[in-house]
């Protein structure tokens, strides 16, 4: 019920903090499509075919995720500074 | 060879250790030193209870009969944590909001504090957990076989079954004494934690010391590892589409269904902020623990005999290769994976059993008194006991009957997708507000039974629960039943086929049934806060004014929270009212608060229905929640009124600028006014002065003579003009000016002020269009004359063209009629329209236009108080002026 206004157009940082989240918001997805790409990989022989390449393959792409993901928790603020201030007008004391 | 009492007394040591480090934590906690016990370390390796003994022996066997499909299972969780910002927050700001103990109670109060739903989803939580519990008891006593066989002690199965009892009973011990400690779950079993976090440690550590062993050890080095794994039976990775899409799902959905998983992801949060770092260092540990799996398997079965088990691989190599420290230690970590799995497993479990059966079953049973007599508080810690032990002794069971041969990784699976099919009323209830109970019950029932018949059941193989004639043909012959092939659709992977039509009509139903049902008040109030958690503070209430006592609802109170916290709860909330004493005003919002107190105990539907017999039923009604949204649309109101006020004041401040503005230019208009006027009067009245000096003092010729009473005649017309002028100005300003209003031609009055004005005898050609002013107009007509006369003069005055040329226009704009006057001459420089309507504004020097430049002042005064207008209109090649008749008194002709 309570939709608090939000700001149309932010200060530099909180412009930057949104997109943060958007990228926090985008990584799942990116992943899930990596996780499931080696689905498409042409194997027409045992040589294009092998465990060891998907065993490279898959922890690669999973020290980077998790690199991707200390690097997002690092910036990320958990309190929408345009936000909170607008949302406790309305509040009043509680 | 290894002693077996070795083994014995270092498992029953590491036992001990652990029951000091739960102490050890409680103490802390107790005193109130909780810093580091919640520190996102913690947290993360509590996550780690995901890795039970299924990961550690079962994920080594995964990969030595299916390749790399194990990593799925790790994959799935991995994509929750990294996509935190989405669900888990989201899922702990509620957690913490509504004070919630498990996920049954998630569902149950979401759904308007339904019992019904929380006992749905208690009963599908024991399901699918039971047979998991029954799998890690399986792990330990297999693990123990190994040592006790290479130890040259042959175990009967007899044994395995007292072992496994054994180790029941420790965990039942451990949990009831950690898990049971504090009643409000929202104190947080710090104990517990902490030990779970200390076996996560040790069970990486121990799994990782394995995969060294194996890769540098063994197979020496990663080149050759790799090498091997290429040569192996699993060197070809053929992922089944179905299937790794599949389980991917399933582990996600599992990480955020399975008891275990809610209660320490979110009960046993206690600070958002620690997920920051859970959401990569989760992964990681993950990563970790998968990392290693492929190469032990691969080297296990490269080594080890043919036939044997390769779920034992991880203890079973060290022994063989002579490695007994390592043997122990790889034991002490699926020790530990199975051990942390079944303390949260049974505790969450329990909070769940006590909170949505037993406590409401035996509230009904003492109603009405239940309130007034009777210790809640100890009932219910009973309660979770009992629940506690029969849990354990359900997983022991299923351990007995299943006779612990099935091969680990299925019976994950199943528990798997059993809880999974919650997930449709979670994730709904949390994103969609018009999930209703209806829909979650159908989704819920449907899924479950979906689920049993097409995949738990027929996990206990052909002619274990379901006869090979109904897999072939279906139940009563009915042969779209079969319980895999459902709606005769053949050919399926038997676990995509389960997942695929259980949550496909799971789904269905859970939505098809809210959207056709309506919820009831509660309900609503509920899914508004769940949906839009990060909007709400605190909780709305749930309750209107009540007609319960203070008294009365502290003696409850004292019973679910015990007397000290309880009292301490009622004197803040007096001391908040402004009053002294324990006893506050039963206000809605204390009622609300209390109830979220209360539930943190014994869950919400439970806190709920308690509350509800104090209250005598006077919940939230429809009225209520329009009033709630109507304080909040009152409340955007006033914020809306603030800012208009403030927008008002800029106005207003603006306008106050522009009126000082203008009265400044006023004022020195004023005083320009003055000069002037005594200008123009004394300029006529000196000439008019020494001419007749002159005639009267000195013999003038007769022509002479002739000539200065001719300038004097001139002089006194221009003075007698200018006063007439400057009279019918200050009428005309003043508002007293008689009109006399007629009604006649507009032509009519062109051609008048044409010929008044002199201008078509002179230079000035005047271009007209006859057609266009066959207009009838009310007005007074004489001075609108007075208007164009003036207009038409001005351009023979001061039209500089070599051919000078005037074009009236008269045309019809939106209604209005206007008359326009076009010259071809030079026009007005932009910087004085403005000017050329104040009095005495003159373009050039005056000589030249013999008028004192109160022609278009007056006309302006005129056309005002016909109700019309003049202006001057720009960029039509000269100057131009455009009178708008007054729209009532313009008539069509016809």
């Amino acid at each position: 019920m309570i939709k608090s206004k939000r700001a149309e157009f932010l200060e530099r940082s909180s412009y930057r903090q949104r997109r943060i989240r958007d990228g926090a918001r985008l990584l799942p997805i990116v992943a899930l499509v990596l996780m499931i790409l080696p689905l498409m990989w042409p194997r027409n022989s045992p040589e294009q075919n092998q465990t060891s390449d998907g065993i490279i393959y898959i922890f690669g792409l999973w020290i980077f995720l998790v690199f991707v993901s200390l690097f997002l928790s690092r910036v990320l603020r958990f309190s929408d500074p345009s936000r909170d201030e607008e949302a406790r007008i309305p509040r009043g004391g509680e | 060879m290894i002693s077996f009492n070795l083994l014995i007394f270092v498992s029953l040591a590491y036992v001990a250790f652990l029951f000091l480090v739960a102490f050890a934590a409680e103490r802390r906690s107790a005193q109130g030193k909780t810093g580091w016990l919640r520190s996102s370390t913690i947290y993360t390796l509590s996550l780690s209870i995901y890795c039970t003994a299924w990961t550690f022996y079962g994920a080594v066997g995964y990969a030595a009969r299916s390749g790399l499909e194990y990593l799925t299972i790790y994959l799935g969780p991995t994509l929750v944590m990294i996509g935190w910002w989405w669900l888990v927050r989201k899922l702990v700001r509620i957690g913490r909001t509504q004070r919630l103990t498990s996920i049954a109670d998630l569902i149950s109060s979401r759904y308007g504090k339904s019992t019904v739903l929380g006992v749905l989803v208690t009963v599908l939580a024991i399901v699918g957990t039971t047979p998991y519990i029954a799998l890690q008891l399986q792990s330990v006593t297999q693990s123990i076989g190994v040592f006790a066989a290479s130890s040259g002690e042959t175990w009967l199965p007899r044994d395995l079954n007292s072992a496994a009892m054994w180790v029941a009973v420790g965990l039942a011990v451990f949990t009831v004494v950690f898990g049971t400690r504090n009643l409000d779950a929202h104190e947080r079993h710090h104990g517990i934690v902490l030990a779970i976090a200390v076996e996560a440690v040790v069970k990486l550590f121990a799994l990782m010391a394995v995969g060294i062993f194996v890769v540098w050890g063994i197979a020496g080095g990663v080149g050759p590892t790799l090498d091997l794994i290429d040569a192996s039976a699993q060197s070809q990775w053929n992922p089944v589409s179905g299937r790794w899409i599949g389980l991917i799902f399933v582990s996600a959905g599992a990480f955020l269904c399975l008891p275990r998983m809610f209660q320490v992801l979110v009960v046993e949060n206690s600070d958002e902020r620690v997920l920051g770092t859970a959401s990569w260092a989760f992964p990681a540990y993950l990563l970790l623990m998968s990392l290693f799996v492929m190469p032990i398997a691969v080297v296990g079965l490269d080594l080890m005999p043919e036939g044997s088990n390769p779920d034992l691989f991880v203890v079973t190599l060290p022994l063989s290769e002579g490695r007994q420290g390592l043997a122990i230690l790889s034991f002490l970590g699926g020790f530990s994976s199975a051990t942390s799995m079944v303390i949260v497993a049974t505790l969450a479990l329990a909070t769940m059993v006590s909170n949505h059966i037993i406590v409401p079953s035996w509230l009904n049973a003492r109603t009405p008194g239940a309130v007034v007599s009777g210790d809640v508080r100890r009932v219910v810690v009973i309660s979770r006991r009992i629940s506690i032990g029969v849990i354990l002794a359900f997983g022991y069971i299923y351990f007995r009957l299943s006779g612990g041969g099935t091969a680990l990784a299925v019976i994950g699976l199943v528990s798997f997708m059993g809880v999974v099919q919650v997930l449709p009323a979670m994730i709904g209830g949390v994103f969609w507000r018009g999930a209703n109970r209806w829909g979650a019950g159908a989704g819920l029932i449907v899924g479950f039974t979906v689920w049993a018949w097409t995949n738990f059941l027929p996990s206990f193989g052909i002619d274990g629960a379901i006869s090979q004639a109904v897999f072939e043909h279906g139940p009563f012959g009915i042969g779209w039943l079969r319980p895999q092939a459902l709606f005769g659709i053949t050919g399926m992977d038997p676990f995509v086929h389960a997942l695929f039509w259980s949550m496909f009509l799971n789904t269905t139903a859970f939505m098809v049934v809210s959207i056709l049902t309506f919820p009831n008040p509660l309900e609503r109030l509920q899914g508004a806060q769940f949906v839009n958690v990060f909007d709400y503070s605190s909780g709305a209430r749930t309750w209107s004014q009540s007609a319960a006592q203070a008294e009365d609802l502290l003696v409850m109170a004292q019973r679910i929270l015990g007397g000290s916290v309880a009292q301490a709860t009622f004197r803040a909330e007096a001391k908040s009212q402004g009053k002294a004493g324990f006893l506050p005003d039963v206000t809605p919002d204390f009622i609300g608060r209390l109830e979220r107190e209360l539930s943190g105990s014994v869950g919400a539907a439970t806190a709920h229905a308690m509350i509800g017999q104090l209250t005598e039923g006077t919940m939230v009604s429809v009225e209520d929640l329009i009033a709630v949204a109507d304080e909040t649309a009152q409340i955007m109101e006033y914020s809306n009124e603030l800012e208009a006020k403030s927008a008002e004041q800029e106005r207003t401040a603006r306008a106050l600028l522009e009126a000082n503005e203008k009265l400044t230019a006023l004022s020195i208009q004023k005083d320009a006014f003055l000069s002037q006027i005594s200008h123009e009067l004394r300029t006529p009245m000196t000439s008019i002065r020494s001419f007749s000096d002159i005639l009267r003092d000195s013999e003038v010729e007769d022509e002479a003579r002739k000539r200065f009473a001719g300038i004097i005649h001139e002089e006194s017309n221009r003075l007698t003009r200018l006063l007439d002028d400057l009279l019918d100005l200050g009428v005309l300003e003043s508002g007293q000016v008689q009109l006399n209003m007629g009604q006649g031609s507009l032509a009519d009055v062109l051609d008048r002020a044409v010929i008044a004005s002199g201008a078509d005898t002179g230079k000035l050609s005047i271009l007209r269009k006859p057609g266009a002013e066959a207009i009838l107009v009310q007005t007074d007509l004489d001075r609108l004359a007075q208007v164009f006369i003036n207009l038409i003069s001005n351009a023979a005055k001061y039209c500089a063209s070599e051919t000078p040329q005037l074009r009236i226009t008269v045309r019809e704009i939106d209604g209005e009629t206007v008359v326009d006057f076009c010259d071809n001459g030079a026009g007005i420089p932009k910087e004085s329209q403005s000017m050329i309507f104040e009095k005495f504004s003159r373009l050039e020097d005056e000589g030249k236009a013999g008028g004192a430049g109160l022609g278009l002042a007056i006309c302006r005064q005129i056309m005002g108080a016909l109700g019309g207008d003049v202006i001057y209109l720009p960029g039509q090649g000269g100057a131009a002026f455009r009178v708008t008749l007054p729209k009532t008194q313009a008539l069509a002709a016809q």
